[in-house]
């Protein structure tokens, strides 16, 4: 079975070296923070979190957006699915991988990470958090291997997997709402304390993750000649579609309520990220980058003709993608601590380690996703009449 | 041969424990737990009231500030997006954004103002703890800090309100102050690189029926008598419960719920006043 994931032509091997490289390079960046501390990164005492917590605040995002797939297959029977969910549970074990190394590598003492499981505190969101991700990690390993090893042998998958895929369903939705629920729950932090962070938190879930699914089901099907089915990708389309405008009533919901109630610790956050805050713009173009971006592709994607083009969806999938890193993976965390209580603003800048060990954690997921995508192309091929 | 096989046992598993670094078993939460000396028996919160005014003084917040960062040798790290800070001084508009407005003079606005980790009846940094690395103590109502078990995840610092925990972002030892031996000036221990640690209203000399160094140090500087006051609040003897009873106090960020312990006196009545000259 794990040979399959091992066998490919020379574009396989050559991304593979890529992995390798950008992993070696994140390894050695890690092994200096590791002896000099995080010091080697941007961070600060005013702003406490940076890349890393925010790509696993992204990343769990796509992780979750595997539901978006399995739902329609599993609840409704909707057949058009059928070979695209192996790559969805693929996608979040990768994911959820590069969530829990992306939370590790924030440890300032990462040789006590398993103090979470020894002195376990239910009162604490991280707690929840560390739970909740590796039991969808484990549930994805499972039905996703169960499924494509049922597949090789030309056999229904056994009936014990069903229930787990079921609990997978809810398990999704928690896993990101346990994410939001980590930054809604804090006072100190009114950029963060607003309700609608859960709910957003999976709209643009939704929205990123079978955008990338998209694109990833394009790629395999173009270099990896396994065609996951036209119908599914366009059923996917019209998920990032829908997900992506919810996703903006979202936000505008959210600026109506800070920028007109006027309250200043509301205000602040959001004049950081538009219009700068006494002087400190670092994010404003980004923002208003990802922000024209977001409005654009959504606008672009409610036309039927446009999204039905597949050049045209991948092209508005990676708009999609690249308007919710920069909310997610880029805003979100940092203006939590801007401004400070104290009412400091300390800007944040990643470091060059920092940059790469982001890069090598995302080498890790790459990897891991490419030998799972090659294992069911190869498995999928040989079941292929000739 | 039983005995040595149990020896042998328990040494290996003290072995294993302090090589992985996994404190399985924390002698000193036990100790912190054993009842004190003298009067911090009775003690069921600890708290403090700080003179607005006396600590506008320099030299007032020289000494508490000093007097700390020897007592637990806080590294005094040259870059300031580093600092680690137990006590320190912030402007009153920011420690008090309700307290002045934009018609208040500057020098009011900008005066500086002593902050310290408020020890809060509700502590949004324990609830938020994935270790119990920080916890209430319930015998005095100390918000302590194991930094032997801290992972560095810093959500502690996302939590708290008032800015009063710090990372250490580096090792901080080459940054404490040393005797002419080259020894540390305290031999309370130094910390490591990658854990968060904060003011413990000086536990470790409560424990031997002392008072805080920073209530200690400012007793030393003349006319700067009641700059800090140090007490159980749940007494209602105590000096500290006297002052929040008749003076005019406020304490930082009420309306969040933290049930801050650090209170700070806006102003005192004549007769209060005249007695503290007194004193």
């Amino acid at each position: 079975m794990l040979q399959n994931a091992f066998r490919g032509g020379a574009r396989f091997w050559t991304l593979l070296a890529l992995w390798a490289l950008l992993i070696a390079v994140g390894t050695m960046a890690y092994a200096s923070q590791l002896t000099q501390g995080l010091t080697v990164t941007g961070m600060s005492r005013d702003v406490s979190w940076g890349l890393y917590i925010a790509q696993f605040t992204f990343l769990v995002g796509v992780a979750a957006s595997a539901v978006m797939v399995v739902l329609p297959y599993y609840l409704h029977n909707y057949k058009a699915f059928g070979r695209m969910v192996i790559l969805g549970e693929f996608l979040a074990v990768s994911a959820v991988l590069m969530c829990m190394l992306f939370i590790f590598v924030d440890m300032g003492q990462p040789t006590r990470v398993l103090n979470v499981l020894l002195h376990p505190s239910p009162n604490s969101l991280m707690f929840w958090d560390f739970m909740v991700l590796l039991g969808y990690l484990v549930l994805n390993l499972v039905i996703g291997s169960v499924t494509i090893e049922a597949e090789r042998k030309e056999a229904p998958p056994p009936r014990w997997v069903r229930p787990l895929i079921y609990l997978s369903i809810p398990w999704a939705v928690s896993i990101h709402t346990v994410t939001a629920f980590l930054y809604a729950g804090l006072g100190a932090r009114p950029f963060w304390m607003t309700a609608i962070l859960a709910p957003r938190f999976l709209a643009s879930a939704f929205a990123s993750g079978p955008s990338l699914l998209i694109l990833l089901a394009l790629l395999v099907r173009r270099f990896g000649a396994f065609d996951a089915g036209r119908e599914a990708v366009r059923a996917l389309g019209t998920i990032v579609t829908y997900a992506m405008a919810i996703n903006l009533f979202f936000v505008a919901v959210e600026l109506f309520t800070a920028l007109y109630g006027g309250m200043p610790h509301h205000v602040h956050p959001f004049a950081y990220l538009f219009t700068g805050l006494e002087g400190h713009a670092a994010l404003m173009p980004w923002t208003w980058a990802g922000q024209t971006l977001g409005v654009v592709c959504a606008v672009l994607l409610l036309v039927p003709a446009l999204r039905r083009r597949d050049a045209v969806l991948a092209l508005l999938c990676g708009g999609v993608i690249a308007s919710l890193w920069i909310e997610k993976g880029l805003a979100l965390v940092v203006t939590g601590f801007i401004p400070s209580p104290l009412g400091r603003i300390t800007e944040y800048t990643p470091t060059a380690p920092e940059l790469a060990i982001t890069l090598g954690v995302y080498a890790v997921g790459g990897l891991m996703l490419t030998l799972l995508y090659t294992l069911v192309v190869n498995v999928r091929k040989r079941l292929q009449p000739a | 041969m039983g005995e040595t096989r149990r020896d042998f046992l328990t040494g290996l598993g003290a072995a294993a424990v302090a090589g992985c670094g996994l404190p399985l078993f924390d002698p000193t939460r036990w100790l912190q737990a054993s009842v004190a000396p003298g009067t911090a028996a009775a003690a069921t919160q600890w708290a403090m009231v700080i003179d607005l005014e006396l600590c506008r003084r320099d030299d007032v917040r020289r000494a508490c500030m000093d007097a700390c960062r020897r007592e637990h040798n806080v590294p005094a790290i040259p870059d300031p997006d580093e600092r680690i800070d137990w006590i320190w001084a912030e402007e009153r508009q920011h420690v008090f954004p309700d307290l002045v407005h934009e018609h208040t003079a500057v020098e009011v606005r900008e005066a500086p103002v002593l902050v310290l980790c408020n020890h809060c009846t509700k502590p949004p940094c324990v609830k938020v703890c994935p270790t119990g690395a920080t916890w209430k103590r319930e015998r005095d109502g100390i918000v302590m800090m194991d930094m032997h078990r801290c992972i560095g995840c810093r959500y502690c610092m996302a939590a708290c309100p008032y800015g009063a925990r710090s990372f250490n972002w580096r090792d901080p030892r080459p940054h404490v102050a040393r005797d002419a031996e080259g020894k540390p000036v305290s031999d309370y221990p130094t910390r490591t690189a990658g854990v968060v640690e904060k003011c413990t209203f000086c536990a470790e000399r409560i424990r031997a029926g002392r008072e805080p160094a920073c209530v200690e140090a400012v007793r030393a500087v003349p006319g700067a008598a009641g700059a800090l006051t140090f007490g159980d609040v749940t007494d209602p003897g105590s000096p500290v419960s006297q002052l929040l009873r008749h003076e005019q106090t406020v304490a930082r960020l009420v309306d969040l719920g933290t049930g801050p312990n650090v209170y700070y006196l806006v102003s005192r009545s004549p007769v209060a006043a005249a007695e503290g000259e007194g004193a």
